[in-house]
């Protein structure tokens, strides 16, 4: 894991949504400094996608701001925000591949409309790089669909690399996978922010991955931030809603299938 | 009614949208190439089986009315009026809602529910401009270019049938049949057609566009594409007809 600086690219302040009478946030304040691996934990309908989907711009919060790389997204045209989306990475929970293009053409997609002066030449050598980073040069003709859950979660988080980005988001990335692909992804992740110099927020429930990718970590619970720290620090409480959470994932589950 | 009036609403922005960047910079013309294919080249076949087989069809079934007034010779100018002014666009169109229409709600309500159309978002591109606006194009150019050949090869399979019974020859055919077919009449059915083409388009990505719930949804995306489109298309058939009628 990487060092934490002190120059803030992710601020939420007093962020707030709520979906028809569900309020999925109840004013969550987010910081995130340069360099760092910022993990959300929480249970499933606890409000994580949403943070991060808010954080990407693809949600508007009811009130609160959110700054990224030191621009306040309510206050952005269209395409300012699809400029600050250059440096933005968003690895999806389902990887979201364009099923009708292979590949190549997946890892294209975003660099031919964004960097419209690069020659094929160049284009060929970037994604052929961003392939290598993620091991897995040898897929780059291969359908979506020709491709395992973990391959898919790779390409994904290649797809975005290509435009080197200074803030990756990823949505669980190792929901779905076996316990040796999460391991995998878990490097993988760690991998990126070494070499792409990127910080990140990573939404889960996955305490390994939590343990293994989170500078810091954040637990959520029912729309609000219940503890924040390193990974030992945050579970080291009575908290019946953390200790829970972390019994259940590490304790429980052995312990019913030994009785 | 509320509901009614909201999506009313979302529909009128998303043709608003569809306008304002179908006119604005950057073009993705390699992927209105790609639709031109799909929408095209893919529906060639369909298109020269139902055109053909409604020639014939058409004039079989018409011969034996003009026959008890000794008309046959109509059939050609006929042929042509029915076939030009009201069956080629009409009938492709059809067929094209069907075919292509649900494609697009099926495959864009399916990029919704998977996230890629986000995943577009993300990547600072425009997934308007690259799924709706090509699409669109796409079927506003090429369902007029199917409606003409469909016109043709319709004519070719009332010719045969007339050649078969009357014996008439391929010139005399043609021009019984243009004798009666003006200026009007061509450019009708170029427009129509387009009007149509743009419906399909607009229809079958606003449903996929805003899909939602899942499978579930990419289904009924596909559906309301053929649905509304086919009922949208013969009301403006209906309109059209009135309007056009009036300067004849």
């Amino acid at each position: 894991m990487g060092t934490s600086g002190n120059d803030i690219v992710i601020a939420l302040k007093d962020i707030r949504k709520s979906f028809g009478s569900l309020e999925v946030l109840k004013g969550v304040d987010l910081v995130v400094h340069r360099g760092e691996n910022v993990v959300v934990l929480g249970r499933s309908g606890s409000g994580k996608s949403v943070l991060i989907k808010i954080i990407a711009g693809l949600l508007q919060p009811d009130s609160g701001s959110v700054q990224v790389l030191g621009q306040e997204l309510d206050k952005l045209h269209l395409r300012e925000l699809r400029e600050l989306r250059t440096k933005i990475g968003f690895s999806f929970q389902g990887s979201a591949l364009y099923d009708g293009m292979t590949v190549r053409a997946n890892l294209e997609f975003p660099l031919v409309r964004n960097k419209r002066d690069l020659s094929s030449q160049e284009i060929d050598k970037a994604v052929e790089k961003v392939l290598s980073d993620v091991g897995l040069s040898q897929t780059i003709d291969q359908m979506p669909a020709e491709l395992s859950g973990g391959q898919k979660k790779r390409i994904g988080i290649a797809r975005t690399l290509i435009l080197k980005p200074e803030i990756m988001l990823y949505d669980e990335p190792t929901a779905g996978l076996d316990p040796v692909t999460s391991v995998e992804i878990n490097k993988l992740i760690n991998d990126v922010q070494e070499q792409y110099s990127t910080s990140a927020v990573i939404i889960t429930h996955d305490l390994t991955c939590a343990r293994a990718t989170g500078d810091r970590v954040i637990m959520l619970s029912e729309g609000c931030f219940l503890r924040e720290g390193s990974f030992e620090a945050v579970f080291d409480t009575d908290d019946p809603g953390v200790k829970g959470f972390y019994n259940y994932n590490f304790i429980s589950a052995t312990n019913e299938r030994n009785q | 009614m509320r509901i009614f009036l909201l999506r009313l609403y979302d529909v009128w922005q998303f043709t608003l949208q569809f306008w304002k960047e179908v006119f604005l910079p950057p073009y993705e013309i390699k992927e209105v190439f790609n639709q031109f294919f799909e929408v095209g080249i893919r529906s060639i076949s369909i298109i020269s089986l139902t055109g053909f087989i409604t020639g014939v069809v058409f004039t079989k079934q018409s011969r034996s009315s003009l026959a008890e007034f000794g008309a046959t010779s109509w059939l050609p100018s006929l042929m042509a009026i029915a076939l030009l002014r009201a069956l080629a666009p009409l009938v492709t169109a059809l067929i094209v809602a069907g075919k292509v229409g649900s494609n697009i709600g099926a495959e864009i309500g399916s990029m919704r529910v998977t996230e890629q159309i986000d995943a577009m978002e993300v990547s600072s591109t425009n997934p308007f401009k690259f799924l709706v606006v090509t699409r669109v194009v796409a079927t506003t150019i090429t369902v007029p270019v199917l409606a003409t050949y469909m016109g043709f090869v319709g004519m070719m399979g009332a010719y045969l049938n007339v050649h078969q019974n009357e014996e008439t020859s391929f010139i005399s055919f043609f021009q019984e049949a243009f004798a009666r077919i003006n200026f009007l009449d061509l450019l009708m059915l170029i427009v129509k057609s387009a009007i149509y083409g743009f419906t399909i388009g607009m229809t079958g990505c606003f449903n996929g566009y805003y899909a939602s719930q899942g499978t579930v949804g990419v289904g009924r995306a596909a559906n309301m594409s053929v649905v509304v489109s086919m009922f949208l298309i013969f009301i403006e058939e209906m309109i059209i007809v009135s309007v056009v009628n009036t300067y004849r």
